[in-house]
């Protein structure tokens, strides 16, 4: 089938970008969204021009450097499905698309549809952890966790940290990510002595970031490739209460 | 050059205790005087990174993704094998040890995978300590599954994730060290060669992806945990970044390569659709446990296979291997596809591939019950190839998978090189000539947390480190070794993209070096690859600057070292003429198709030093020597 591509193509972070077009006569259906990219970089290596960037790696929808915007929807029409699992099938004859890099201030343009994601390593690093050093776990069936909250942690722990929910949201807000994070840790009996001091420090850093604040758009959630959901940012939004009336208590009690 | 495994000795269930009480510690006060350099962020080199920084020594730790969360130890699925008998069926640590030298077809040194066994019970402790969330029963406890060459079921799982899970929990324990101060990051930068000074592995070049900038970084030893070669074969359910680079310079300095040509096969990948294929996807091997292998009895039937009568379909794992079925090792279930196929019975378009049908487990168990253990499976298959599982059977072929074979290395995890150590897939140890399924996972987190740490002290309380910088004639020679290769790659201005070279090289590797090989291939593909590498230097067509990121230039330096780690893959191929785990000569083989092993002649490691392009590498053999499992022919059935 035929595909027509426009994609934003920019050398580095300091110079302007702008849209380029690309028409593609023969993309076969099997192909992956990244496939179709493969193929026009060989064209374009073969004329001379330069390669469009891209960010990729497992191409299995799990390491989550892959990801653009494609006619204004992170990962394009698909849901929970990134980029690399998205198949050109799903796209008709005839069809233009637009691609265009993840667009948040936190998340600066390196080079075409490449954005630098290390905010989010910057957020987990402030907290997004349990402290347990290693050789100094009990055994693994001392502490018991009800089945559904090792569900819900695991939904919540899917996330891949590819950034859709930032590129998505009106705000560019970390939300969805810090929240996956926190309900992950927090839902199990071994994250509950960190959990304030976790969300605490985890929204301050993503305030340093630059990162937008929630106004519940919901875009994050209808976007995300891996199906986490916005209930956990309300489980964020309690730990975060909590945690500052029990910071404030404590400060108080002196 | 004498290879001293420093294996220790006497009864095997103490040797690691014995043998670390006998290593030298340092003081605690001393660790922050010491430098340590992790290349590689997946389990065994983020939880190394993590640990050595959590014990106080100054690490600094380099990956090439834009973060240490993607390393490719994120996509395992299936799960991580532990000793811990929770199930009361039998499972012990001698049991893992025995079954994990035995899968390896006897390739393996003894006192290395019964130390695995023993850790991996510390192993899932650690992690669920980390939040892991591993499958629970209702009770709250641990639950288990079962996986291809084991009896018991001992592999802990956390939904088809697995890996994810566990590379988070090493990921966040190093971002926490990060944060902490103790480790410096280097994201999106390459290593791109090892700084040996006065016999010493002291440092590294590397080059920053997004400047291109060539900096050297000075330590007193040197980690790599920089994964496997699977992609010398082009098409693999490697991710496209992972290379061979970091291990493969580091040979070219001097440490050795062993075992190249153990490769393992996975069987449950999904078939490839057409030319435009850039890489394969493995469904996890788990899979297995509730799917059942079959294809037409006929040779010829196009029917489809709802349509195809039980008495007309052979279940060959199940027919050949009535004691383990379907959940044969990986080697055997790899092979016995490809036969089926050869003999004409594959299924579907191209003909290469076999079924994978969940209709009888859905009848038992429900629906809900098989959407539970492999829902996200399911869905890939379903996304990849626009077919529902859950109605039609899968289609699977096997495919490239993991590498057994890496840079020699001591019981100490350090390789000939003083000072180089190497863990998880991008060393050889542990798996022989064939990985079972789990354990992938069991070794990266035993080295990095659990051994590495260990032993790593010895090392540096044991040697004097003169101070070194950046100005060394070492490091200037490798500094401008590397920026010569830039320049080359880049001055080349051929007519041919970085990846028709790397595809040509994949195709003679899977047709002569792949599944099932035999001399006169090996020789072909000998004769064909210096030919390829020659033209790939005359004619390759790299755009760009090298001062910007420039990810043609990147793939070309990797293919460059694919082209010559191909060759040691096909010789190693040749000079070991028998067949073991994953590693078949056609020429040897039992009446009965399987794998003839000649012990008196081969039952040792490999291990291969470079001699410069061009000349024949020199060939080391590490005897191994089996006190506990006796050599015997494997038997599945």
């Amino acid at each position: 089938m035929r595909i027509t591509l426009h994609i934003w193509r920019q050398r580095n972070a300091s110079e302007k970008g702008r849209m380029v077009r690309y028409d593609l006569p023969d993309v076969s259906e099997h192909m992956s969204f990244l496939e179709m990219l493969d193929v026009l970089n060989e064209d374009l290596i073969a004329k001379g021009e330069d390669p469009v960037a891209f960010d990729h790696d497992c191409r299995e929808g799990i390491c989550g450097m892959c990801g653009c915007m494609v006619n204004g929807v992170a990962h394009g029409p698909l849901p929970e499905t990134t980029l690399c699992q998205l198949h050109m099938r799903h796209f008709k004859d005839g069809d233009v698309l637009y691609l265009e890099p993840w667009r948040a201030k936190a998340f600066p343009v390196v080079k075409d549809l490449v954005v630098d994601r290390s905010a989010f390593d910057r957020i987990i690093a402030a907290g997004g952890f349990i402290s347990v050093s290693t050789g100094s776990a009990p055994d693994g069936n001392a502490v018991l966790v009800p089945k559904e909250n090792a569900e819900r942690s695991m939904d919540a722990a899917a996330c891949i940290g590819c950034g859709a929910c930032v590129a998505m949201c009106p705000n560019a807000s970390a939300s969805l990510f810090m929240a996956a994070k926190i309900a992950h840790l927090g839902l199990l009996p071994q994250g509950q002595p960190e959990r304030h001091q976790r969300v605490t420090a985890m929204v301050a850093q993503a305030q340093r970031e630059v990162f937008g604040s929630c106004t519940n758009a919901g875009e994050c959630e209808a976007v995300c490739p891996k199906g986490i959901k916005l209930e956990n940012i309300a489980l964020m939004n309690r730990d975060f209460l909590s945690a500052n009336w029990v910071g404030r208590a404590t400060v108080e009690a002196g | 050059m004498e290879l001293n495994s420093k294996s220790p000795t006497g009864p095997i269930e103490t040797r690691w205790e014995r043998h670390r009480f006998n290593l030298k510690l340092v003081n605690p006060a001393n660790k922050r005087k010491y430098t340590i350099l992790v290349v590689g962020t997946g389990l065994a080199g983020g939880s190394a990174a993590a640990t050595l920084a959590e014990l106080g020594y100054n690490v600094k730790c380099f990956c090439f993704q834009d973060s240490p969360r993607r390393a490719h130890s994120i996509a395992a699925q299936g799960g991580i094998n532990a000793a811990k008998n929770y199930h009361n069926d039998g499972d012990s640590v001698y049991r893992l040890f025995y079954d994990t030298v035995k899968g390896g077809d006897f390739r393996s040194r003894e006192s290395n995978v019964h130390r695995l066994a023993q850790i991996s019970l510390n192993i899932i402790d650690q992690c669920v300590a980390q939040g892991v969330p591993f499958a629970r029963e209702y009770s709250g406890y641990l639950d288990n599954r079962s996986f291809g060459g084991a009896q018991v079921s001992r592999t802990f799982y956390a939904r088809g994730q697995t890996g994810q899970q566990l590379l988070l929990g090493a990921y966040q324990a190093l971002e926490r060290q990060i944060g902490a101060g103790q480790v410096q990051m280097f994201p999106r930068t390459e290593m791109l060669d090892l700084v040996v000074i006065d016999g010493k592995a002291r440092g590294i070049v590397t080059r920053n992806l997004l400047t291109g900038k060539i900096e050297s970084h000075l330590g007193d030893a040197v980690v790599l945990g920089t994964g496997g070669y699977g992609n010398v074969f082009y098409l693999s359910t490697n991710a496209k970044g992972s290379n061979a680079t970091a291990i493969w310079r580091a040979h070219r300095r001097g440490a050795l390569f062993a075992n190249p040509c153990f490769t393992q096969i996975h069987p449950t990948c999904i078939p490839v659709s057409g030319d435009y294929q850039s890489k394969l996807t493995l469904m996890s091997e788990s899979l297995r446990n509730d799917g059942r292998v079959w294809v037409p009895l006929q040779t010829g039937d196009n029917r489809p296979p709802n349509k195809i009568p039980e008495a007309e379909r052979d279940y060959f794992l199940e027919r050949k291997y009535p004691s383990f079925g379907n959940l044969v090792p990986r080697d055997v279930a790899s092979r016995n596809a490809k036969q089926v196929c050869d003999d004409g019975r594959g299924v579907g378009e191209t003909g290469l591939a076999v079924y994978l049908d969940f209709r009888d487990a859905i009848q038992r168990l429900g629906k809900h019950v098989i959407k539970e253990r492999y829902g996200n499976l399911f869905d890939m298959y379903e996304r990849i190839t626009g077919e529902d599982p859950y109605n039609a059977p899968m289609r699977i072929f096997p495919a490239i998978h993991y590498t057994m074979g890496g840079l020699w290395v001591d019981y100490n995890l350090m390789s000939n090189l003083p000072g180089l150590y190497v863990i998880g897939e991008a060393n050889f140890s542990d798996h022989g000539a064939n990985r079972l399924g789990a354990s992938a996972l069991m070794q990266g987190l035993a080295d990095g947390y659990f051994v590495l740490p260990n032993t790593i002290g010895d090392y540096l309380a044991s040697n004097k480190f003169d101070r070194v910088d950046t100005s060394h004639a070492a490091v200037r020679d490798a500094e401008s070794q590397v920026a010569g290769i830039t320049r080359k790659l880049l001055a080349a201005k051929g007519t041919r993209s970085v990846d028709s070279y790397h595809r040509e090289l994949g195709k003679i590797m899977w047709e002569y070096c792949g599944m099932a090989r035999n001399a006169e291939g090996l020789k072909y593909a000998l004769s064909k690859i210096p030919d390829l590498r020659e033209q790939f230097w005359r004619d390759v067509k790299v755009l760009g600057t090298d001062e910007e990121l420039n990810q043609s230039l990147e793939k070309a330096g990797r293919v460059a070292d694919f082209l010559e780690l191909a060759e040691l893959t096909c010789l190693d191929a040749l000079d070991r003429n028998e067949s073991c785990g994953g590693h078949f000569r056609e020429e040897y083989q039992t009446p009965e198709g399987e794998a003839a092993r000649d012990d008196e002649r081969y039952s040792y490691a490999a291990a291969w030093e470079f001699r410069g392009i061009g000349n024949a590498p020199v060939l080391h053999k590490e005897p191994l020597t089996f006190e506990y499992v006796h050599p015997a022919q494997r038997s599945y059935k």
